[in-house]
């Protein structure tokens, strides 16, 4: 027995989500007293013994040129041979967007419960039972896998990576065979960008800052901090900023592990996709913005008198830290 | 082109989420249901092609009859055909059953759902019907232009977009981008009188799947009260976050 985790990479490197993903699988693993078996899929620079490190046993790596491009229908049928091959009782996949495709799909070809948006350790393993984050972060619904197998897509950013090093052994399958049903044509990554689902820090602006001009100071405030720019809905709406930067309930959820928030009131549309931030900072000129309830820090005052202080004051503490 | 829209009927986004003293299930008393905010803009999409290329635009829910004034509300929007499934669906693996026995009785060229509803935020049903019909999927899409039977969809990934080339028929998990929130349309008079001459098909239930059950319902724990710092000692909210937060 063991179970399957799909340690995803981008050109060739990890995402770190793939580490999460791993650790979590360990985790799962030990709880069914079993290995983890970690897929790599197409091309990969990287040493893949660092899988180990988060308690990946078995690194299984599908090596040919065919898989360098995504296809869920794809992806899921390496992912089911190596559920297959390793006899697994379930798999864990990163809930990426190229992941949740892969889930749905395998857990049709597996026959499997699917349980997804996964953001806590599983209660009980067999059966497989977990809780996971629904109705836009307002609820958690605790599900139980009717089937034999597990499929777990886990939030990215959510539960953690933890290091729990064994040595892993690296298989290479170079036989397996399977085909694509989409043709790429392009990719259009934005520059320099830190994908959101990855950022630990995310800073964010809405209408308050009056004009796509003003987003210098977000921009230097997420240089500081090595953090992720994301936007209000009615800031994408405008085209102040692209569309990718919008978060919030029709654009994308994050749960990073600062929030800062400027010039966003905090409509319930917004709050559906960061109020699972570890720690909120709103800034806003409003006292009665609503964000501030769901907030753990709040300033109230212009975000063009406090947010050059702020950049000021982390300058300083960078610079003594 | 013979276009299928697959509807959610969730609960409207400003609703307080209450759920039943023992735990069970949603407690739906009080709440006004919607059409899922990422099929809207699928549902749109849909009639731009049907208004420019032709063809028809049928929308479809799993689910009992209280979910009807959500299909009706679409008819009035401008599908032309409504279909309500007869089943109270407990997972992703019964609806995609149950939708993919209808697509592959009515043979659709292009099925559109959202990428995920607002409720479960499930995001299993587009792919699973996919894989069941074996179908080319593409998830988070953003953009589309079908010509000739073939489609060049743009899709949403970590951290930027793609664009890829599939053959219909074909699947697509739509999100806002396929259309913008200003091009989204409100029923009118006349749209909703209309729509009550369209025709709304009931169908049986024929799906036997289950992959999951849900056992239990629960609220986030409530949020601390926030701690304010003065706009003159900005200094102090690095500290709290450092030291306090341990976010910095």
């Amino acid at each position: 027995m063991s179970v399957v985790v799909y340690a995803e990479s981008w050109e060739g490197k990890f995402k770190k989500a793939s580490f999460e993903a791993v650790s979590y699988a360990a985790r799962t693993a030990s709880q069914l007293s079993t290995d983890v078996v970690a897929v790599v899929i197409g091309d990969c620079n990287g040493d893949l013994n660092v899988l180990g490190q988060y308690g990946a046993n078995v690194v299984l790596h599908y090596s040919n040129p065919t898989f360098n491009i995504f296809n869920p229908k794809l992806y899921a049928s390496i992912l089911n041979d190596a559920v297959s091959s390793k006899n697994a009782k379930g798999a864990v996949i990163s809930g990426s967007f190229n992941g949740k495709s892969i889930a749905a799909f395998l857990a049709v070809g597996l026959k499997a419960g699917l349980i997804t948006n996964v953001s806590s350790l599983p209660e009980s393993v067999s059966p497989m039972r977990v809780k996971r984050g629904a109705f836009s972060s307002k609820g958690y619904v605790v599900y139980e896998s009717k089937q034999d197998k597990f499929i777990l897509s886990i939030i990215p950013n959510g539960i953690g990576i933890v290091e729990s090093p064994v040595s892993a052994v690296v298989e290479l399958n170079e036989s397996f065979s399977a085909t694509s049903n989409s043709e790429l044509i392009s990719v259009d990554m934005a520059k320099g960008a830190i994908p959101l689902p990855e950022a630990e820090i995310v800073i964010s602006g809405g209408r308050g800052l009056k004009g796509p001009e003003n987003w210098n100071m977000v921009e230097e405030l997420a240089t500081i901090l090595g953090a992720g720019t994301a936007c209000s809905k009615p800031v994408s709406d405008m085209h102040w900023r692209p569309h990718s930067e919008h978060v919030g309930q029709t654009g994308i959820a994050i749960n990073p592990n600062l929030y800062i928030a400027i010039g966003i009131s905090g409509a319930i549309q917004h709050l559906a996709g960061v109020s699972n931030s570890k720690t909120i900072v709103v800034i806003n000129s409003d006292p009665e913005a609503p964000f501030f309830k769901a907030a753990d820090y709040g300033i109230v005052g212009d975000a063009f008198e406090v947010v050059p202080k702020l950049i000021a004051a982390l300058k300083d503490f960078k610079a003594q830290n | 082109m013979k276009i299928l829209v697959c509807i959610s009927h969730v609960p409207d986004t400003t609703s307080k989420i209450q759920f039943t003293q023992d735990g069970k299930s949603l407690d739906s008393a009080g709440i006004q249901f919607v059409i899922n905010p990422y099929d809207e803009f699928g549902l749109t999409r849909a009639l731009w092609f049907k208004e420019k290329q032709g063809g028809t635009v049928t929308v479809v829910n799993v689910g009992k009859a209280n979910t009807e004034p959500t299909l009706r509300k679409a008819l009035a929007i401008g599908a032309d055909d409504a279909i309500r499934i007869d089943a109270d669906p407990t997972d992703g693996m019964a609806v995609a059953e149950e939708l993919k026995n209808l697509i592959s009785s009515e043979k659709y060229d292009l099925v559109i759902m959202g990428r995920e509803s607002i409720d479960y935020n499930g995001t299993q049903v587009p792919g699973m019907v996919s894989a069941m019909l074996d179908w080319p999927f593409v998830n988070a899409c953003i953009g589309m232009e079908v010509e000739d039977g073939i489609a060049i969809c743009i899709r949403e990934i970590d951290g930027g977009k793609e664009t890829v080339k599939v053959s219909l028929p074909m699947i697509i998990a739509g999100q806002k981008g396929l259309v913008e929130e200003k091009d989204l349309r409100i029923p009118n008079m006349r749209g909703i009188m209309t729509a009550r001459k369209k025709p709304l098909k009931v169908m049986p239930s024929t799906s036997t799947s289950v992959g999951t059950e849900a056992v239990q319902f629960e609220k986030p724990e409530g949020k601390q009260a926030c701690k304010m710092v003065s706009s003159d000692d900005v200094k102090a909210l690095v500290d709290l976050l450092h030291n306090e937060a341990k976010a910095i």
